[in-house]
């Protein structure tokens, strides 16, 4: 182990698994406990298998308040997005190709989007108003006659902002539309009750709520019900949706993660917000910032912050011992900077200088004391080392300038 | 981002000790100062490199340099190093310095190539600047 671990705030990127969550997977692996494979119904190994995998369903179940029948497994969230989307958009392309999502949306919501536009449907991209929201009337004047299917995310992960799932439900269940919600950010931080929420599919992770990486799951709703086509195929597991054995350790891992959250919700979530509003109040002594997203309509466990004539990755680098993330172009690979940031109508530069700080289960007071204290030297430094704050400080209006962009 | 360490030191001394590797400004009205000021905020890297001469028969010698940069953690290394390669160097010499000597100093991994090129247009403006004074 080294010295001194750095302080962890990207909790929206992953989760550490919880130890009473490895505790229970490690019961589901080696030969002297529980190996079998879920679908051998001609021995015990298999039947014991079976119990925990549909045990570990009803805690999914049970913590977005549906039926366990409607919880298929999958790798992830990204596949539970893909089946969702492209399931519903082959099984239902006669009655129609136009489907609505938005521009802030998660690459696994997109890019499924982007694929199905090659196959000749027509996708319409909805912007965020300028508190990085997707309003249902937005949705609502982009409804066509031949619209099947409304994918819009329940919260947003760069900026921890809450979409209205409840109204955008009412308006896409009144045209006879389907609803898929991205929830990967949600459980454990908001409740999610899809017995009164008018939304047919919604795509869950286990990282993102202290279990293990590689699973997740895809409610797809029985009432009014909802057929999708299969995108896997080979032994007709989870009901014919998403064949491949199941991972029991895995599922395991989300049940008992899931039925954590459902437990611990309540004080998770008071601890968060009280980090967050001291960060809030501290970062705010600092000049010159810009959150991002509508404070008042968030998250209290995400918190995007721009750091004006800073760039987020020399930031990020100033801040070694700190694990956040940024939109700046330079910490993608793409060169671009945050798309989502962008969306919001925020000049380059400030998308360039953003970090995301994301608390979690584990955040203790010291990381977030800590934190703000070399933030605010960092952002000093940096700021020193800016000919952009120089030019500010000189009262340039740096709109004016000439750049020589390259 | 995999940096090399010679990146990674670079940005951290100079974030340390901005004085000691150069950071400030120099009076750009200044005859003897040459500014050159480039990239732009939307790309998410601006330089600016200021060079102080002296004349010593018909050669113009960098005496001193100051620089600000607004970049990631390679630009601001770039920016640090060509500072040092800069002083004591006549004009003619230092027209020869091209990006490739700072990205192979610096070990830069290719999709950073672009902030040593910045590098080097910066020198080449804050000369081009101060011959356009003498």
């Amino acid at each position: 182990m080294s010295k001194s671990k750095p302080i962890y705030l990207d909790y929206a990127s992953t989760t550490p698994v919880d130890e009473r969550v490895a505790e229970k997977m490690l019961e589901y692996m080696t030969f002297n406990n529980n190996f079998g494979n879920a679908a051998s119904r001609s021995h015990s190994f298999g039947w014991q298998a079976d119990e925990a995998v549909e045990l570990a369903r009803s805690h999914v179940a049970n913590l977005v308040n549906c039926d366990p029948r409607e919880i298929v497994w999958t790798s992830g969230a990204t596949e539970a997005d893909n089946l969702a989307i492209k399931g519903i958009a082959n099984f239902y392309k006669t009655k129609g190709k136009h489907i609505i999502t938005s521009k802030i949306e998660h690459k696994a919501v997109l890019d499924p989007c982007r694929q199905l536009e090659r196959h000749g449907f027509d996708v319409t991209y909805l912007e965020p108003n300028e508190g990085g929201v997707i309003t249902p009337d937005a949705v609502k004047d982009a409804i066509r006659e031949d619209t099947i299917l409304v994918s819009i995310m329940h919260i947003n992960n760069e900026l921890g902002t809450i979409n209205d799932i409840a109204s955008i439900g009412e308006l896409t269940r009144d045209n006879g539309i389907f609803f898929h919600v991205d929830a990967a950010q949600s459980t454990g931080k908001v409740n999610i009750d899809l017995l009164t929420l008018k939304v047919d599919l919604m795509s869950f992770s286990a990282h993102k709520t202290y279990g293990p990486k590689g699973v997740g799951a895809l409610f797809v709703r029985r009432k009014p019900r909802v057929r999708i086509e299969a995108q896997i195929h080979g032994g007709g597991h989870e009901r014919g949706m998403r064949s491949g054995t199941l991972a029991t350790h895995q599922i395991v891992g989300m049940g008992e993660a899931f039925r954590l959250a459902k437990e611990e919700m309540k004080s998770d979530s008071e601890k968060v917000t009280e980090f967050h509003e001291y960060f809030l109040e501290e970062v705010k002594k600092i000049d010159e910032i810009y959150i991002n997203g509508d404070i008042q309509n968030k998250v209290p466990n995400i918190l995007n912050v721009s750091f004006n004539f800073i760039e987020g990755e020399s930031l990020i680098m100033g801040l070694k011992d700190i694990a956040v993330s940024s939109g700046s172009a330079c910490t993608s690979a793409s060169l671009e900077p945050s798309y989502v940031l962008r969306a919001l109508g925020r000049k380059d530069e400030l998308a360039h200088s953003s970090i995301r700080f994301s608390f979690g289960r584990f955040t203790t007071e010291d990381d977030v004391r800590n934190t703000l204290n070399l933030l605010s030297n960092v952002v000093e430094r940096l700021r020193e080392l800016s000919p952009l704050w120089e030019m500010h400080l000189d009262g340039i209006d740096l709109d004016t300038v000439e750049w020589q962009a390259h | 981002m995999a940096y090399s360490k010679k990146v990674v030191d670079k940005f951290e001394n100079t974030l340390k000790n901005p004085e000691k590797f150069n950071v400030g400004r120099f009076d750009p009205k200044d005859g003897d100062v040459g500014t050159g000021m480039v990239g732009a905020p939307a790309c998410g890297d601006v330089m600016k490199l200021q060079i102080k001469c002296k004349q010593e028969g018909n050669q113009h010698i960098i005496e001193d340099v100051k620089f600000k940069t607004y970049g990631c953690g390679s630009a601001i290394a770039s920016s640090a190093e060509l500072v040092e390669m800069l002083i004591g160097k006549t004009l003619d010499e230092a027209k020869e310095i091209k990006n490739k000597d700072l990205a192979e100093v610096l070990e830069l991994p290719p999709i950073k190539i672009h902030c040593s090129v910045l590098a080097e247009d910066s020198i080449k403006q804050a000369i081009e600047d101060y011959e356009s004074k003498q």
